[in-house]
């Protein structure tokens, strides 16, 4: 397919290592933050032909996997509500819940549905108005303007029984907070691009600035990948720290200026729970006072106790590059994708799941 | 999850007002609706990136090319570099 397979092709990809292993002098630890850029690093076995100074390791970019246990409890519990339609994307029906996760409240007779957008959502709302649909509403920036756009559809058609659910997460915040806890080994970011063609650039200068580190907006494919990296270890080799686009294709500076102002009107930056990483202040989107009709929590009156993390799941360590998945003692054998302790294993796009699916990935002799 | 696909408008199916329009996107012959509200300027024959049935981008041809040509282009200033130092060693 056009502006797809001409990315993967294997003489660049050959170009791009060769030039990548010809100016890499020291070691270096780079982040991607898209769970998509993980996938495809893993899935092509980029992370081995790599120079063996340069560690990639796998950022919290994966949406499924930093929803929180508390916001699955609450999915759950509006599933099991009389009269509701709950529908998410696939991934989200099989993230641990404290109790029970979304497929198991499906299999007790619950209406869960997989759905591929939330304007198919806004569609259902339509066709049944005697049901209340909720849309479980995760993503990070890339996914808010269509959940903000269900929104502002529901209302001007006079939808009234039509609600989300939001797990929205932000990227900036989490990357400061990476970087500014004390055991951060972070030294260059692979931002995620397409995150970026909703927002742009601005938000990363300031980044690159006070902590001094490279960001390189980068793409999905290999060839996007690879010189991606090539950027961000050019820089670290070069003592910079800027921010550079990789992905200009569909990158621009400003990004785009209709999908922000969709998302500006539905919802306000709130604090959210990370699983794995905690409470980061402001990094979340929730939907504003206007459209509060539009919001599960307040039309369910939502006030659940907040759950406790799943003790045995490492993926605040992973999501901080502190830890590979095959450092975990549970990693493939108490916790594979069929039963899944922590998010990571259960997203196609989790670094565990990466890691478990296409598992020519070298295990270094020592993590054994 | 961020998981976004180019695809090549191929027709429009619905405008309500000057925002709001709706079109048929080719991938690779598969074809889906998808809701062009974010990119109201996206003419027919143009590719379009689109994420849970929503078009967040067109694709800049030009720059398209980048990612082919960053590495010669970087092979000429290493040129550059290179015989700037063989000159200014002399």
């Amino acid at each position: 397919m056009k502006y797809l397979s001409e990315y993967r092709d294997p003489e660049l990809v050959k170009q791009y290592l060769e030039q990548i292993h010809h100016i890499t002098t020291k070691p270096w630890k780079l982040m991607e933050i898209c769970g998509g850029q993980t996938h495809s690093l893993v899935k092509n076995g980029i992370i081995d032909m790599l120079p063996k100074e340069i560690t990639m390791v796998h950022g919290p970019g994966c949406p499924v996997c930093v929803t929180a246990v508390s916001i699955i409890d609450e999915a759950v519990y509006l599933a099991q509500q009389a009269n509701v339609i709950i529908c998410s994307f696939g991934d989200m029906l099989r993230v641990p819940g404290s109790h029970k996760n979304l497929l198991e409240a499906k299999a007790e007779g619950a209406d869960v549905r997989i759905l591929y957008s939330p304007l198919e959502a806004v569609q259902l709302a339509k066709e049944n108005p005697d049901k209340e649909i909720v849309f479980f509403a995760v993503g990070f920036e890339t996914t808010a303007p269509a959940n903000a756009l269900s929104i502002v559809q529901a209302h001007k058609s006079g939808i009234k029984n039509y609600s989300i659910l939001a797990s929205h997460v932000l990227v900036p915040p989490a990357m400061e907070a990476l970087l500014s806890d004390e055991e951060n080994q972070i030294d260059a970011f692979l931002a995620a691009g397409h995150v970026c063609t909703i927002m742009g650039m601005e938000e990363y200068f300031p980044i690159a600035e006070k902590y001094q580190t490279p960001i390189v907006i980068t793409g999905f494919e290999p060839v996007d990948l690879l010189q991606g990296i090539l950027m961000a270890v050019q820089q670290l080799e070069n003592g910079e720290y800027k921010v550079e686009n990789q992905y200009t294709r569909y990158v621009q500076r400003e990004g785009n200026r209709l999908a922000k102002q969709t998302m500006n009107e539905v919802f306000e930056v709130s604090d959210r729970m990370w699983r794995g990483i905690g409470n980061i202040p402001q990094s979340g989107y929730e939907v504003n006072e206007h459209y509060k009709q539009y919001n599960s929590r307040i039309k369910f009156s939502l006030n659940l106790p907040v759950a406790e993390e799943n003790k045995e799941c490492i993926s605040g360590d992973i999501m901080k590059g502190l830890k590979k998945p095959f450092q975990c003692p549970n990693f493939g054998k108490a916790c594979k994708p069929e039963h899944p302790l922590g998010a990571p294993m259960v997203s196609s796009e989790g670094a565990c799941a990466a890691y478990y699916h296409y598992a020519s990935v070298q295990q270094p002799e020592e993590a054994l | 999850m961020c998981l976004a696909i180019p695809g090549k408008l191929i027709s429009i199916t619905a405008e309500l007002d000057e925002t709001f329009r709706q079109g048929k996107v080719s991938f690779g012959g598969i074809t889906k609706e998808v809701n062009l509200s974010m990119i109201p300027e996206a003419k027919l024959g143009d590719y379009v990136l689109v994420h849970v049935g929503v078009a967040i981008g067109i694709v800049d041809e030009e720059e398209a090319q980048q990612t082919f040509e960053y590495l010669k282009q970087m092979g000429e200033v290493d040129e550059i570099t290179h015989s700037e130092k063989i000159i200014s060693n002399q």
